[in-house]
């Protein structure tokens, strides 16, 4: 039997409404009790005073390029990233090589995670085959061999008969489809979000208005087909209002933000840095503002990161020739402190919720407590300490971010997979 | 030594200062441009990654008239076409000691990109759909030769905004002289935006609002390179674009009409005017010249 107990730390798990300082103990990767003065027949202890325990986190959104792309990430060095942002569970999006749009390509992601990854892996499912938009993929096989949900990430699904077809299924299997909310046409040969900054730079521009009308168009076919659907990576202030009315109607529609959309604006971007490029691109301060509200007052449902390596070379180009993508699972936490914690605008309470409980309800996982007989999954953090990410260490294959040398107050402590300690800070 | 990347970060005095040089450069009436010393020894590196004729003739006349050694590398033929970074082109170049670069690229931002991490001064020939800063200050001192002032000036920009490089960096020049700048063209190429870049920029719908009471017309090449969607058919264009002779009247009795060239004869601007008393395009070019000289001092005098 191996047995870990967590000492002293204060233990919040939104699910249950708990909010206590006491032990934790987790038996054969089981939570075993929470309680005071647990028994010390412990074969490993962890000093967790002054911290927070909180349920692990879940990151429904993120790029491990494996198989396909490994000079980029690999399931396994992406499962160290994320464990060094305190996440117990990732959910992979599809677009590897070959994308994950049939049962094989799901089966070799879990095995490859089993075998290699720290943290737990989910693979989410191509909506079409090839993610081409043309035909859906065999998305009943997959879910037998292990997806959580489907999306056609990076890669949105254009034609909305295919969009509601895909929906239907995804009701009767109960699957929730993510979209990433781009309509192709009007943001074509975008590099950047589309106003006052673009103009100025001269680089081409995505509107929010191309997010903006595939939200509309995606809520109205959720709601004829009954469907979950959850918006990815949401970033500008019309599509957080429509997802609000939906929600207002009892819709079953829910949304993500990252850290990066509700920390900086299109302002902020250094120019020509291609740190800051990325999809939805950094929008207008007064977006910002929405997602940080959005967060706030529940209309935004869990936070994700949409981790995307890429090689520095790939990013040493001419603005307009580096890929869309930033890393992210390192400083989700952190930039989620700074934003929305210290700036007074969530609790606790919701802070955790909105990296456990509320991506497990979404994708029907079976995780996001700490309730005795869940599995041992448990992220500790600090709110106080200081420490400055340094991508040059990042535990991931890739350096692409715009927060390298930020100073943070708070951050991930340790990161607990099934009963085991995967990864500590390291002051 | 200091690189020239944008109009956008110079201060006025900056401007006044490459302008007050640039006009000790300029020959005399029928003579030609001075022969100097100052930068013997030193090698200018031209870097065209996109085409372009009169600009870089007129860096390579600029380098050779101010006593410095050019050489001339343009993208087809050379690595690049080959597939090779720009970064690691330019490393390479770099390797080779030149003092300077002059380079045209098509990319918004190449020349900001790379000069964060090379040590040698850039000049930005051109970068995309940015600026042209050279452009803005021969434009600026054509318009000094006829006015002796920039500031109170109303300032007509017409045709592809959106695309332009030479618009933004006159924009930018103009308004920090406090000239007004009325910007006019196909609504789809004329984002609103582009009035909130500077202080004094004004947007017009007609080509006949943006000219009236104008002291200077600028037209702008139809950049067909650069439109992905032609937002109207050519025919269209030179009616509701095009200068025409009838719309001189609409300006101030002393206008002047500039083109950055190369001009659409027909397109967007018709042959009687681009051959009138009021074209300046060829003074333009002439100055060209002089303020590239001084550009190339002042990279090298800091």
């Amino acid at each position: 039997m191996s047995r870990l107990v967590v000492r002293n730390g204060r233990i919040i798990d939104p699910a249950h409404n708990l909010d206590r300082i006491c032990d934790l103990a987790i038996e054969d990767g089981i939570i075993a009790a929470i309680g005071n003065d647990l028994a010390s027949n412990a074969s490993e202890e962890f000093d967790a005073s002054g911290a927070i325990v909180s349920p692990g986190f879940i990151d429904m959104h993120v790029h491990l390029r494996e198989p396909g792309f490994e000079h980029s990430e690999t399931i396994e060095t992406g499962s160290r990233a994320a464990a060094a942002g305190g996440f117990t569970s990732v959910c992979c999006m599809p677009n590897t090589l070959p994308i994950n749009d049939s049962a094989t390509v799901t089966s070799y992601i879990v095995d490859r995670a089993r075998r290699s990854a720290v943290v737990n892996v989910f693979p989410i499912g191509a909506i079409t085959k090839g993610s081409t938009g043309e035909e859906l993929s065999a998305i009943a096989s997959m879910k037998e061999a292990g997806i959580v949900a489907i999306s056609d990430d990076g890669r949105p699904v254009m034609n909305a008969r295919l969009v509601r077809r895909a929906m239907e299924f995804a009701r009767s299997l109960d699957l929730p489809l993510i979209q990433h909310c781009e309509d192709v046409d009007l943001s074509a040969g975008g590099d950047m979000h589309e106003g006052l900054e673009s103009i100025r730079l001269g680089l081409r521009g995505i509107s929010s208005c191309s997010e903006d009308v595939m939200v509309a168009r995606d809520i109205i076919l959720a709601e004829v087909t009954g469907a979950r659907y959850h918006v990815a990576h949401i970033s500008s202030r019309r599509s957080i209002e429509l997802v609000g009315d939906a929600k207002e109607r009892g819709s079953n529609v829910t949304a993500e933000a990252t850290p990066h959309h509700f920390s900086l604006a299109d302002a902020d971007m250094l120019p020509y840095d291609s740190a800051y490029k990325m999809k939805p691109p950094l929008r207008e301060h007064r977006d910002v503002e929405s997602v940080r509200n959005g967060v706030a007052d529940g209309t935004i449902d869990a936070i994700a990161t949409d981790h995307a390596p890429h090689p520095g070379d790939e990013k040493m180009q001419e603005f307009e020739r580096c890929p869309f993508g930033i890393i992210g699972l390192e400083t989700a936490l952190a930039l989620s402190l700074e934003q929305l914690y210290h700036a007074g605008r969530v609790n606790l309470a919701h802070l955790v919720r909105l990296f456990t409980s509320n991506p497990a309800r979404i994708l029907s996982l079976n995780r996001g407590t700490l309730q005795v007989g869940a599995p041992g999954d448990v992220t500790i953090f600090g709110l106080d300490h200081e420490w400055v990410y340094e991508a040059e260490k990042s535990a991931s294959k890739s350096r692409n971010t715009p927060f390298s040398g930020r100073l943070f107050r708070g951050g991930p402590l340790a990161t607990v997979v099934a009963g085991r300690i995967v990864w500590q800070f390291n002051r | 030594m200091s690189s020239l990347l944008d109009i956008e970060s110079l201060t006025r005095h900056n401007i006044e200062a490459i302008l007050a040089r640039s006009a000790q450069f300029q020959p005399s009436p029928g003579g030609t441009f001075p022969r100097l010393d100052a930068l013997r020894g030193r090698t200018v590196v031209n870097l065209f990654f996109e085409s372009s004729t009169r600009t870089r003739i007129s860096f390579e006349i600029a380098t050779k008239r101010m006593g410095a050694d050019s050489v001339s590398i343009t993208a087809a033929g050379s690595s690049v076409a080959k597939g090779e970074s720009l970064m690691d082109t330019l490393n390479t170049l770099s390797a080779m000691r030149p003092d300077a670069i002059v380079m045209r690229h098509s990319a918004s931002g190449a020349p900001h990109f790379l000069s964060r991490y090379l040590p040698i001064p850039i000049v930005n020939a051109g970068d995309g759909t940015h600026e042209h800063p050279t452009q803005a200050l021969l434009d600026a001192l054509t318009i000094l030769d006829r006015f002796g002032r920039l500031e109170g000036l109303r300032v007509a920009i017409i045709g592809d905004i959106l695309h332009s490089r030479v618009a933004r960096s006159n924009v930018h020049l103009l308004s920090k002289f406090g000239a007004t700048v009325v910007l006019c063209g196909p609504a789809p190429l004329v984002p609103a935006e582009m009035a909130q870049i500077a202080p004094g920029v004004e947007i017009a719908n007609a080509i006949e609002a943006a000219i009236r009471d104008a002291d200077v017309i600028m037209m702008l090449r139809v950049q067909l390179e650069r439109l992905h969607e032609p937002p109207v058919s050519a025919n269209e264009y030179f009616r509701f674009f095009g200068l025409r002779p009838e719309h001189i009247e609409l300006a101030k009795p002393h206008v002047i009409v500039m083109h950055p060239g190369p001009m659409n004869r027909g397109r967007e601007i018709s042959s009687e005017v681009a051959d009138s008393q009021r074209s300046a395009i060829l003074n333009q070019v002439e100055n060209g010249v002089a303020v590239r000289m001084a550009v190339l001092e002042r990279v090298f005098s800091q």
